[in-house]
Formats: structure tokens, C-alpha cells, sequence
């Protein structure tokens, strides 16, 4: 059977020559998201800006978005929104916070009702007031933050310090980013959108950590390698499985697009854009920070040069535990000007330093 | 890699059977559920999964105590406090008792008098407060030189109320939504001065909407006659006619005292919706004597002060039952009906927050998740066939499972499967495949690089296991902080992503290493089928 292979095999991308164009490029659109951010703005749902939602249902027919705006223009409820969605019959109206506090709320909710009732049948009702909305936010920037700062810290316990700032870096490059996908597409920002954030976070914390795992790998077999080579070679290791992973998740969120209903739209949209974007940071992004932070050059040399030391002294220093000295992944992957350079992949292991992951 | 201890084989082959077994319950239609349930023994047969609202409709509402009505309503009590005080004591004040923002003042003159009813104002602080003593005091008293005693409740003292407000209303609003008989209403205190309320699966989300919008406080006073002593009396709105009316501020007789109402027709004239009740004793008595000295006069029933209706008091009613009419509808009648039941709520609530899905949305958005999962789950199982051959087939085993996994995770669990939930889950389908191919690629790496079929697949298992760890805690702690900040739908989603994370590691590591281990020893393959 032949199998389908989306990546070609044994890449060889000198991905690292591209991050004098990778950096400013992102810079540039990182600026264009904050930009947005403060000039365009967001469009904050209801669970944020207060206010209310109500999904109709024609009874017969379809729904008249033009009589529905008339109506709603006509009971002062400030600025209203009457959109169409999906299913003819369907429509859902939305508008602000009233002033008069949460009974002016219920009350605006009751004149919408007594004004639709007889055409249309209220699926759908959600009142958000001033105080939810304003604590709403509150859990939300606390989430994002939170959640942040927890996954830093685990990163900084399991991986070398420039590893966490490289991901520190791509993370928030990627959110960066998606706040000015939500701005420009003015996709509906709610708690739901804040999950997807989350999510983002997470699976573009999950790209990077696969990425690094392998450059942290490959930086104790190749000790004499340069490092925007071995950074490379990583990549170019792992670019199959990244492909290939990137793939299964889209199926999955054009599925929850295309059939998951018009509730959560908003949220795989995003998604859709996150896991793009931290696919692109993980590879341009936070790799080529490993470089620009002297990752390598120094710090490996100097624990391998102590290590030989320790190693003159006894002479078991080879430890059988450890799976690295088994057998190297030798010259297939690398790329043959490495070989060249390296025709010993050294074969010491780089034995158990404070931060190596357990065997 | 070929050598898999037996109980490891079995644990796997059991929690397997155990999960499907967990499952299979909620897949069944709520008939067959009932059928399976009135065969078997009630602890033999596993709970379905809990839908949220979002999914099977019903309503979220979340009331607060209305600040300023509490203090109100504090403030008027207060100042009832101190007149009682003043005439016990025999106390002259000059003027009458003022109101301040937060309290009442009197101006006592003389200062003997004054020594005299200060201890007892202290000690209303007693009545005040339930906190313990060395709390921060709910009463500031204080005095100036001229002569004006001040009592003012403080910010302790609000905070004490509206907490004790919160709790007395949830055992009302308990009683009130158990009268609308629907199943497994939730009312639960969030904070100092909230209360959440959930019902699922209403027919009519307004009729909640109605009963718990309102205080319910109920009151019989007489009608104001010409001349009466202005003071003495207030104007309030009625329900049925435009214009106030002026009743006496005096209450002959409260809601409490009622022990019964129900909805009825009116015997005697029109037939039209009525709510008849019954007084306790102290009600009747009271009530009695009252109509028995105001003949002729009128009386108002006063409900949240609005006069729903001011009939003439024709006889004494002495015994102790009554009707209310006001031109009610048959529901109206009902609604009122089962306030007065459920008694009155001791502040006014105001609905902070309100989310209403009727039943055919609900409906519409499972039909929605269902596709999109069957959808996505199909589109991920081809493509890890097409791509990985007998390895994806393995993959998909393990797929199966995992998702089995999360179900039965959600029963044991109680938690809420949410429409984002179902997002989760999607979601999660297509991560868990994730760990599988992260040891397939490595395996394949591993023999491109010239080892044994063997010493790959080994290899990719121990070496993919560490990065899988690595990049899966970023996700669970994502979930986690989400779990704990987000709410209601939100919350479900986490619930789902954080159970995906957790089986992955079971079903696509220990799983897929089994899987492969006993095809390896059967296949005897000379070549990576990847």
C-alpha cells in the first residue's frame, strides 16, 4: 500500500537564513495587530461589553431583518444590530447596555419580547450588566496572564533559560497576532474567544516545546556543530510531525466550522488562524531567538569542555542508563557539510546535567 | 519493546471494557435509558452525561441584592427600631426621626432622657448583627453636643445583611422554583450578595423570569380616609388603574402571616381568576379585629407596594381566610399563588446576568456537535490511515478509546458536557493523534538512520514519550486555568480538552505500544510498514 506523505522526506530548509526576514516581517505585523488593537478595536460581544443578544426564529417564513431594525429603531434602544445568519428564518439582535442599570435591562428585554412575540419565537436570550461584564473581563486578562506565567515557569523548570524566552517570545507573537486577527475580521470577542486564546497558547507553547525538545537533543549529540546549523537540522527533523499534526487539528476545526453551528464559529475561526500562526512562530520565531540569545556557543561548550574533564577522571563516566549512547542518529540526518565537519558525532554523552530530561 | 507485562494487558483491555461500559447508558434514547434502569439495579446502571444548558436549553439567571433597597429597607427598620424605643422609654424627641444616607437621627434634648436610651440603642446592635462579638460593629452610635443622637449602619453591617439576605432567598427561591415542578433546578450563592440560578429544560423561560423578579411582599393596610394625618399615610401606584392611591404607612397584616394560598375561580360574581389564602392564628386575629373596627372602610392589598386591589371591608373577617382578586389572568393568578406560598424574598433581587436557550436550539446545537465530531473524527481517521497504513489502524484503535475515555471521564465526573465542550472534544481528536504520530515520525527517523525495525520502534516509544510529556502539561495547564477562571460553557470546554490530555497518554502511548508489540510478534515484519 502506498502511503501518503504530505512532507518530503529528509528536508534540508536553511530555515535560520530566514530570520532576517522571519523578524522584521513579524515585527511588522505585531505592530499592525497593536495598531489595530488601539485604533480599530475590538468587537466586544455582550459577555464583555454588556448589553443584550436575542436569537429569533420566524414562526412562518423567513425572518424580515429590515422590519426587525425598524422595530428595534423604534423602542430607543440605542444602537441596535440586526444580522441574518445561517437558516433564513434565523436572526439575532443585539444591543447596549441601557442606562438605568440591570432593570432597565430586563425591561428593554420585555419591550423586544412584547414588540416580536407574535412573529417570532426567542431562541435565544442572553443579558450581560455592567458589573458581570466588567468581571468578565477581569477573569478573562487574568486567565490569559495566568496561564501564561504558569507555562513559563514550567518551561523555565524543564529547559535551559533562553529556551523559555524564545517561547516567551513566540507566544506572545502569536497572541500578538491573533488579538489583531479577531480586530480586523471583527469576529465577535467573548469568553468563548478567550478559551480559544488559551488554546492557542497552549498548542503554540506545544509546537515550541517539540521543536526545542529536539534542538535540546540534538545540541548534546553534535556538540561541534554550529549552532544555526543543528537549529536547522531540528527543524528539519521534526518538520514532518509538525506538518502532519498541523493537518490532523485543521481537519478537525474546519469540521467544527462547517458544521459546528453558528455559536461557536467565531471560536474554531480563531482557532484556525492560532494553530497557523504557531506553526510559522515555533519554526521562525523562537528558534532563531536560541541564536540571537548565544544559546549555545558558550553555555554547551563550556558543560561538554567540564565534562571531558570529569570524564578523564573516571573512566566509567560511559553510563549504560542513559539511551543517547546507545547508538547516535549519525550522518542521514544531518546535513553532509556536517558530517564533513563533524565526522565524529561525539559520542560522549552529554551525561546528567541539572536540567536534562529523565531517561 | 516486544515484552508487555500481562497485568498491564489486562488493566488496558479492562478500562477499556469499563469506559464503554460507562458510556453506552448515554448513548441509549431517555426511554431505553428508563427501560435499562427499571431492569437492572439502580447502582448497576451508570448516570447519563450531563448536557449544560447551552445543549439541552433552559435558563441561567443570576440575581443580586439590590444595594440600595437593602439599605432602605435597613433604614426603615431602624427608624421603626428607635420609635418603638423612644415610646417604651418615654422619651420626647424635637422634630421627628430624620434619615440620614445610612442611618436615622433624633435630636433628644434633655440629657438624662438621652443616658437613658442609649443602652438601648446599643443593643440593637445585637439584633442587628450576627457576626460574633469583636466583629466590626453593624451600628455606629454617636452623639454631638448639641444633642442629636446618629445611628448609622455601617459597611459591616450591609455586608452582613445582604449575606444573610442571599441565604434567606435561596431557601424562597427553592421553594418558588420547585413550585414550577421542573427537574434539577440549581440555586447556588456566588459571592456576598449573588445567587445563581439554573434550570434546565424549560418549556416557558419567562414564567421563571416572572417569579423570581419579584419580592413578593405582601401587606393589608387600609385605605387613607379624607384628612387623615398626611405622615400617617402614602400614595402608591395600582396595578390595574392608572393614579396612586393613599393608604395608611400602617400594616394590619403581613404575607408571613399567610399559611396557604392557592389558585381559584370567584364563587360569587364573575367567576375570574382569584388567589384565595388563609391566615395563622396571629393573622387571623389581627386581621379580624381590624375589620371588625373598619367597616365600611376600604383596605388595600398592597404587593410589592403596588395596590393590586382596594375592596371595601363589608363584614368582619374573622375567619382567618380571604380571597384576592385584581382582574387576574388564569397564569397571573397561579404566579401569585406560588410567591405567596414560597413567601417573600428579604431584599430585592435584580437579574444581573441572563442566558436563555429554549429547547430547539438546544436541540439544533447537539445536532451541530454531532456532525462536526462525526465529520471531524471521520476526516482524522482516513488521513491516518492513508498516511500510516497498519500503524494508523492501530492509531485509530487507540482514537476510539480516547474518545470512549473522555465520555466516561465526563460520567464519573459528573461534569457538563457543554456545546464548546463538544469543541474540546473535537479538538482533542485531532491532538490526540498528535502523540501517535510524534513516535511514528520518530520511529521512521529512526530506521532511515539505519537501526533494526526493532530498535526504531523502541527508540521512537522512549524517545517520542519525554516531548509528548513536555508539550502536553503546556496544554493541561492552559485547560486547568480556564477551568478555574472560566464559567458555565467555557468551564466545559476546559473540562473536555484537560480529559483529552489526560487519556492521550494511556491510549496513544501505552495503547498504541501495545498494539504494535503484539503485531510485531505475529507479522514478523522484514520492513517498517511506515
Amino acid at each position: 500500500m502506498k502511503l501518503l506523505r504530505l512532507a518530503p522526506e529528509n528536508t534540508k530548509f536553511p530555515f535560520m537564513r530566514f530570520r532576517r526576514v522571519s523578524y522584521p516581517f513579524s515585527a511588522l505585523l505585531s505592530l499592525i495587530a497593536v495598531a489595530l488593537f488601539v485604533f480599530k478595536g475590538m468587537n466586544f460581544g455582550i459577555d464583555f461589553a454588556g448589553g443584550t443578544v436575542i436569537e429569533l426564529r420566524a414562526k412562518s417564513g423567513a425572518a424580515e431583518v429590515g422590519t426587525l431594525r425598524t422595530m428595534g429603531e423604534s423602542l430607543h434602544l440605542g444602537d441596535i444590530e440586526v444580522q441574518a445568519f445561517g437558516n433564513p428564518a434565523d436572526a439575532t439582535l443585539r444591543f447596549g447596555l441601557q442606562p438605568g442599570g440591570d432593570v432597565a435591562q430586563q425591561a428593554a428585554v420585555e419591550r423586544v419580547r412584547d414588540a416580536v412575540s407574535a412573529y417570532y419565537d426567542l431562541r435565544r436570550v442572553e443579558v450581560v450588566g455592567p458589573r458581570v461584564s466588567n468581571e468578565l473581563v477581569q477573569s478573562g486578562t487574568l486567565g490569559v496572564v495566568l496561564s501564561i506565567i504558569a507555562v513559563l515557569s514550567y518551561l523555565w523548570f524543564r529547559f535551559e533559560w533562553q529556551f523559555a524566552i524564545g517561547a516567551v517570545i513566540a507566544t506572545m507573537h502569536d497572541l500578538l497576532l491573533t488579538v489583531g486577527f479577531f480586530s480586523i475580521t471583527q469576529l465577535e470577542f467573548n469568553t468563548t474567544s478567550i478559551a480559544a486564546i488559551l488554546t492557542i497558547v497552549g498548542y503554540s507553547l506545544n509546537e515550541t516545546v517539540v521543536v526545542l525538545d529536539r534542538i535540546r537533543e540534538n545540541m548534546r549529540k553534535y556538540k561541534k556543530m554550529a549552532t544555526a546549523q543543528m537549529v536547522d537540522m531540528s527543524i528539519n527533523a521534526v518538520l514532518p510531525r509538525t506538518i502532519m499534526t498541523a493537518t490532523t487539528v485543521m481537519l478537525a476545526l474546519f469540521a467544527l466550522v462547517a458544521f459546528g453551528g453558528q455559536v461557536i464559529r467565531s471560536f474554531s475561526i480563531a482557532m484556525i488562524w492560532g494553530i497557523f500562526v504557531a506553526t510559522y512562530s515555533s519554526i521562525f520565531i523562537c528558534s532563531p531567538m536560541l541564536i540571537y540569545l548565544g544559546l549555545r556557543n558558550e553555555d554547551a561548550d563550556k558543560a561538554a569542555s567540564q565534562k571531558r574533564e570529569t570524564e578523564r577522571k573516571t573512566e566509567t563516566a560511559v553510563s549504560a542508563d542513559d539511551d543517547d549512547a546507545e547508538t547516535p542518529v549519525a550522518a542521514p540526518t544531518a546535513p553532509p557539510e556536517a558530517a564533513e565537519k563533524t565526522p565524529k558525532p561525539a559520542r560522549k554523552p552529554a551525561g546528567k546535567r541539572a536540567k536534562t530530561r529523565p531517561a | 519493546m516486544l515484552r508487555f507485562s500481562t497485568w498491564k494487558f489486562f488493566a488496558i483491555v479492562a478500562m477499556t471494557l469499563a469506559a464503554v461500559l460507562i458510556v453506552a447508558p448515554s448513548m441509549l434514547s431517555a426511554s431505553h435509558y428508563e427501560e435499562l434502569k427499571s431492569r437492572l439495579p439502580s447502582w448497576l446502571v451508570p448516570p447519563t452525561i450531563v448536557l449544560g444548558l447551552d445543549l439541552q436549553g433552559g435558563s441561567h439567571v443570576m440575581l443580586e441584592v439590590d444595594q440600595a433597597d437593602l439599605i432602605a429597607t435597613q433604614i426603615k427598620n431602624l427608624r421603626d427600631d428607635v420609635r418603638r424605643i423612644l415610646r417604651e422609654e418615654k422619651v420626647a424627641i424635637t422634630g421627628g426621626i430624620g434619615t440620614t444616607t445610612r442611618g436615622v437621627q433624633v435630636r433628644v434634648a434633655d440629657e438624662a432622657d438621652r443616658e437613658k436610651i442609649l443602652p438601648k440603642l446599643r443593643q440593637l446592635r445585637n439584633g442587628f448583627s450576627s457576626a460574633l462579638m469583636g466583629g466590626p460593629s453593624p451600628l455606629d452610635i454617636e452623639t454631638s453636643p448639641d444633642g442629636v443622637i446618629r445611628v448609622t449602619i455601617t459597611d459591616a453591617g450591609i455586608t452582613d445583611k445582604s449575606r444573610k439576605a442571599v441565604e434567606q432567598s435561596i431557601e424562597v427561591i427553592r421553594r418558588r422554583v420547585d413550585a414550577l415542578g421542573t427537574r434539577e433546578p440549581s440555586i447556588q450563592r456566588q459571592g456576598d450578595d449573588r445567587v445563581l440560578v439554573q434550570v434546565p429544560g424549560l418549556q416557558d423561560p419567562e414564567t421563571l423570569k416572572e417569579i423570581l423578579g419579584k419580592t413578593a411582599k405582601l401587606e393589608f393596610r387600609l385605605v387613607a380616609e379624607p384628612g387623615q394625618n398626611p405622615s400617617e399615610t402614602e400614595e402608591l401606584d395600582q396595578v390595574e388603574q392608572e393614579g396612586k392611591i393613599a393608604v395608611e404607612k400602617q400594616v394590619m397584616v403581613k404575607g408571613e402571616d399567610l399559611t396557604d394560598a392557592q389558585p381559584g375561580f370567584d364563587q360569587q360574581r364573575s367567576g375570574e381568576p382569584v388567589v384565595n389564602f388563609r391566615f395563622n392564628i396571629r393573622g387571623a386575629q389581627s386581621f379580624g379585629e381590624v375589620t371588625s373596627k373598619n367597616v365600611g372602610r376600604l383596605f388595600a392589598i398592597v404587593l410589592d407596594n403596588k395596590v393590586i386591589s382596594a375592596p371595601r371591608i363589608l363584614t368582619p373577617i374573622t375567619g382567618g381566610s380571604g380571597q384576592i382578586s385584581g382582574r387576574f389572568t388564569v397564569e397571573q393568578a397561579n404566579n401569585l399563588a406560588i410567591l405567596l406560598r414560597a413567601g417573600a424574598l428579604p431584599a430585592k433581587l435584580n437579574i444581573v446576568e441572563e442566558r436563555t436557550v429554549g429547547p430547539g436550539l438546544g436541540q439544533d446545537s447537539i445536532d451541530a456537535g454531532k456532525r462536526a465530531a462525526y465529520v471531524g473524527a471521520g476526516l482524522v481517521v482516513i488521513y491516518m490511515l492513508v498516511t500510516y497504513g497498519v500503524f494508523g489502524v492501530f492509531a485509530n484503535l487507540a482514537l476510539f478509546v480516547h474518545i470512549a475515555f473522555i465520555f466516561a471521564g465526563l460520567v464519573l465526573l459528573g461534569a457538563t458536557l457543554t456545546l464548546p465542550g463538544i469543541a474540546g472534544i473535537v479538538l482533542t481528536i485531532g491532538m490526540a493523534v498528535d502523540s501517535n504520530v510524534l513516535i511514528y515520525e520518530r520511529i521512521r527517523e529512526e530506521n532511515h538512520a539505519g537501526r533494526s525495525i526493532l530498535a526504531s520502534l523502541d527508540a521512537g516509544f522512549t524517545r517520542a514519550f519525554a516531548t509528548i510529556v513536555d508539550s502536553n502539561v503546556t496544554m493541561f495547564v492552559a485547560a486547568a486555568i480556564l477551568y478555574f477562571l472560566g464559567s458555565g460553557p467555557v468551564r466545559g470546554f476546559a473540562v473536555s480538552l484537560a480529559l483529552g490530555i489526560l487519556t492521550t497518554i494511556v491510549t496513544a502511548v501505552t495503547m498504541t505500544r501495545m498494539m504494535i508489540a503484539v503485531w510485531y510478534h505475529y507479522a514478523r515484519p522484514t520492513k517498517l510498514p511506515i
